[in-house]
């Protein structure tokens, strides 16, 4: 049976980390990387008598995403208990939102090969992450780590909208772009400042009831996501078409090995005995606080795509390109505000020499090493025919590298453009002397010849010549 | 010297009659001499005298702007966390746990210049009516050492009525201040919930835990309560509500104040000699020229069934926290993590512990917790509802505080319900957050203490703090002492 008969029905449960500076229910840091349980305040490790205080702005920062996605935000929310015992879950309980999450129903539209889709959120709660468990150097023993517990999360569910391991991959990234321009988070995935769990299942083409689902847990960047759902798909479309089923479990997914593989049955599932959490009371949002969130949100990646198409003339590709990374678009606005280039032509700069110059060196636009005056001002050396782009492209590198201007560079490396006609003339002269076989061709009827005589041209001219006037040059001794 | 109120005291130490050193090392001497009330599960001596010290230094340079209560000692109740000093909740899981901070109200006690002479013993984690539930083994009472002191601030009761500390700190869930207090003829005040910070006082249910006080008349009560009372940051139920000078509003007549008697409170539940003593304060009361009015609180009797599906929900949460992974008792054998949690569970926990978390857990479980907890939330706003009514009518509440007198050590230990039963009256009242307080009313034929409780609105501690402080000025009750403690 072919695979095209199954439709895959995909859910995403995002764990966004919320940048503060301070725990979500205690005055601890939330610093990544620090040493172990040095940020662990009484109320972290869970110290008889102590107690939880909201922290107010991982509630800005909640109620920021649900603004941006046009969901319901919840001016009466409640914090509750999932109660588990693990021994990085200090309290033996974590607080969460269970009936009266902050942020309710939202949508967020992904682009597909078939075009524009709305995927439905179906709520984003707040809740506390938990400590680390660390298993190595204990000699038979596990150390905790209690400088995570406590940092506030922000779980954003998905509707089971996605049909494909590429739409989920889509709509994640879509996501960890919206968190990273609302500033709500670092988005960084190694870290584990945005994980990502996956409800999968499939069914017959056609069929309107969803089948038996499997949670995948533990994906931590967007290649994962991709390979861990189809290992997943195939391994429950395999099932059924051998005559078993899928069971209803919780999967981790294993990177190392490419699979996903059982973590507990859904009868070894925790019941969580939830409760609405007596030391906190309902949290209440005023319309002024709300208002002034709403007030304080940035320009949405949507919103700045489509000013780049108007305002830029890109094209929608290329907006979109430059628009995922925050700080690229904002690299392209910087250069663009600092250059007499063409925008499109400052576009094709960053999306092609600055892009291909980070992921040659793995660095992120954020530690870009060349600021954005040095390549508008290499850019407009292109605009006022000082270099051409060809050669503009060999001072990039070593702009890249070094510490010298543009100038500089055009000046040390005698890169400057040829644009003294009576020079080019000369030059062209002289080809069209010692090549009079090609002059004969081209006469004769063969216009590809033209392109032999402008390589020579730039050949001589070790290819500083300006290419429009040879160009003009050329046609006018030749037509 | 132990017979003097707290005021007294105060004139005392700035007198100087005698000092905060001498007075503290006078109580730690009683303490000594009655140890087998088993009252105290730590006696602070050292840390004591250094307080003690301190006051008297600070009361000889500046005493006009010391806080009163300064030099005056007091005990603390097991359940508060003391910085340095071993805070057991009368478990056996936290009999290694040495705080490292202190609770609120100790802060504030600390600051106000009380010194502490020890930890009051309790039921194992404030659960229990009779202190018999304590690891540390059962505390007497002192007007009759066969009975109970009652729970589970037991440990708190017994001490000042043996005079063993001037006052002492104490919690109250359900009913374990007003209780403890009736069963040993002393004054206890439970306030609204919020009003006195719960940051360092370990968690039993977090929704009717509030600490209160154990003293020997409303004016010592309100002196300590006043410097334990107002918002806390550090508390999210923490009230952020003015507190009332308690003490200067004690001297207000009570003419013309409505007590309401709920005729739930009067009915056959409560023994023969009891009630005839709660028939005479109300008299009293009367005669000092309070109206009385019947009044219904048709839901009090499913106080005890809400109260014991929700007190062990919040608990079994609670207790999560003692899992022997951070601090407290962790077996010394197991196999693998979940061996550990059941080892070091079993043997830290007593016998009423784990049963309170056998409930509580199961009444969370899914597919009971529409039956029982979301229920038992429905009738807890029904009771509620029921004293909001009651007060159109009254400006305070009275009754008996329980429904009889302390029992004989053992007599209740195989029914838990019948030892629920003890705060039939008391529980309805942390339902609904209200501020009461008990004080003695007379004793029984068995020459047992009597409690007569008194409700107020909520916030409104002080109509009941007046109305007790007014009827403790036209009796003498509250000034017995149990035989052999004087």
């Amino acid at each position: 049976m072919a695979t095209t008969t199954w439709e895959v029905v995909i859910g995403l449960e995002v764990h966004v980390q919320l940048q503060t500076k301070s725990k979500i229910f205690a005055g601890a840091s939330t610093a990544y990387g620090a040493e172990p349980n040095t940020q662990a305040c009484d109320v972290s490790i869970a110290l008889p008598g102590v107690l939880p205080v909201m922290n107010k702005e991982a509630a800005r920062l909640a109620v920021k995403f649900g603004l941006s996605i046009g969901a319901l935000v919840n001016q009466r929310s409640i914090f509750a208990r999932k109660n588990y015992f693990y021994p990085d879950l200090p309290k033996g309980y974590q607080i969460s939102q269970f009936e009266l999450p902050i942020v309710g129903k939202g949508e967020l539209e992904i682009e597909t090969d078939k075009g524009t889709k709305v995927i439905g959120i179906t709520r984003a709660h707040l809740e506390e992450d938990a400590g680390k468990s660390v298993h190595e150097g204990f000699n038979h023993s596990t150390g905790i780590d209690l400088n995570r517990a406590g940092t506030p999360l922000l779980e954003i569910v998905s509707e089971p909208d996605m049909r494909s391991a590429s739409e989920a991959v889509t709509y994640l990234r879509k996501l960890h772009t919206l968190v990273r321009y609302l500033d709500i988070s670092d988005g960084n995935m190694q870290e584990g400042s945005f994980r990502c769990d996956a409800n999968v299942s499939v069914r017959p083409k056609g069929q309107e009831e969803f089948g038996t689902r499997a949670e995948i847990k533990n994906i931590n960047s967007f290649r994962f996501v991709e390979k861990a759902i189809n290992y997943e798909v195939d391994r429950q479309i395999d099932l059924i078409e051998d005559g078993s089923e899928v069971v209803q479990e919780t999967r981790l997914y294993d990177s190392e090995k490419d699979e996903t593989r059982s973590m507990r049955s859904k009868e070894e599932a925790h019941d969580y005995r939830y409760f609405p959490d007596p030391d906190l009371p309902a949290m209440v949002l005023e319309d002024s606080f709300i208002e002034s969130v709403r007030r304080s949100l940035p320009e949405l990646p949507e919103k700045r795509k489509d000013r780049f198409i108007q305002e830029f003339s890109l094209s929608p590709t290329d907006a979109d390109k430059l628009i995922t990374e925050k700080e690229t678009a904002n690299y392209f606005e910087a250069v663009c505000e600092k250059t007499m280039a063409e925008p499109k032509i400052a576009a094709n700069w960053v999306l092609g020499e600055l892009t291909a110059a980070l992921n040659q060196e793995n660095l992120s636009i954020i530690d870009c090493p060349m600021e954005s005056s040095k390549l508008a001002s290499l850019l407009d050396r292109i605009a006022d025919n000082t270099i051409s782009g060809k050669i503009a492209k060999e001072a990039f590198s070593l702009l890249w590298s070094g510490t010298d201007s543009v100038d500089k560079i055009i000046e040390d490396k005698g890169l400057k453009q040829i644009t003294d006609t009576g020079e080019i003339e000369k030059i062209v002269d002289t080809i069209l002397q010692t090549n009079s076989a090609q002059v004969d061709q081209y006469k004769g009827g063969n216009p590809k010849v033209f392109g032999f005589f402008v390589g020579q041209v730039m050949k001589q001219t070790g290819g500083k010549a300006n290419p429009k006037q040879v160009n003009e040059i050329l046609r006018n001794k030749l037509d | 010297m132990q017979e003097k109120t707290l005021s007294e005291h105060a004139k005392s130490l700035r007198s100087g009659e005698y000092s905060s050193l001498e007075l503290t090392q006078h109580y730690l001497d009683r303490i000594e001499a009655h140890q087998s009330l088993n009252a105290f599960i730590s006696v602070t001596a050292e840390n004591a005298l250094a307080q003690a010290k301190r006051a008297d230094e600070a009361l000889q340079n500046n005493a006009e702007n010391l806080n009163r209560l300064t030099g005056i000692p007091l005990a603390q109740k097991d359940i508060f966390c003391t910085q340095g000093v071993l805070t057991s909740c009368g478990s056996k899981m936290l009999e290694n746990f040495i705080s490292p901070y202190d609770a609120t109200i100790v802060e504030r006690l600390n600051q106000s210049g009380m010194v502490m002479l020890g930890k009051t013993n309790m039921d194992e984690f404030a659960m229990g009516s009779s202190n018999e539930t304590s690891y540390y083994g059962p505390v007497r009472n002192p007007w009759n050492t066969e009975t109970v002191p009652g729970g589970s601030s037991g440990g708190s009761a017994s001490a000042v009525a043996a005079r063993l500390a001037p006052v002492a700190t104490a919690s109250d869930t359900g009913g374990s201040i007003r209780q403890p207090a009736a069963f040993c003829g002393l004054t206890g005040i439970k306030p609204s919930y919020g009003r006195v910070s719960r940051y360092g006082m370990i968690a039993f249910a977090s929704s009717l835990d509030q600490a209160g006080v154990l003293s020997r008349s409303i004016e010592d009560g309100a002196m300590v309560l006043q410097a334990m009372s107002g918002f806390d940051d550090r508390d999210s139920t923490s009230l952020q509500a003015q507190v009332p000078d308690y003490t200067s509003e004690l001297s207000q007549s009570i003419k013309g104040k409505t007590i309401g008697l709920p005729k739930e409170f009067f009915g056959d539940g409560v023994a023969a000699d009891t009630a005839d003593k709660i028939q005479q304060a109300i008299r009293q009361l009367e005669s000092m020229g309070a109206k009385t009015i019947e009044v219904e609180l048709p839901n009090s009797a499913l106080g005890i069934p809400c109260y014991y599906v929700l007190a062990p929900a919040e608990a079994s949460s609670n207790l999560s926290r003692f899992d022997g992974v951070r601090f407290g008792h962790r077996a010394k054998e197991y196999v693998d993590l979940n061996d550990m949690y059941e080892q070091s569970r079993a043997e830290g926990f007593g016998d009423e512990v784990q049963r309170r978390i056998m409930i509580g857990a199961y009444v969370l479980s899914s597919g009971y917790y529409d039956a029982y907890y979301i229920k038992a939330q429905r009738l807890r706003r029904m009771i509620a509802e029921d004293f909001s009514k009651a007060f159109e009518k009254c400006d305070l509440i009275a009754g008996p505080t329980t429904p009889s007198t302390a029992f004989v050590l053992g007599e209740n230990n195989d029914d838990p319900i019948a030892m629920y039963l003890n705060d039939i009256f008391t529980n309805s009242v942390n339902l609904a957050g209200l501020p009461g307080l008990s004080v003695p009313a007379g004793f029984d034929q068995k020459g047992l203490p009597v409690g007569l409780h008194l409700i107020g609105k909520y916030l409104d501690e002080s109509t009941i703090l007046n109305v007790a402080h007014q009827y403790q000025m036209e009796t003498d009750w509250h000034l017995q002492i149990p035989g052999g403690f004087a």
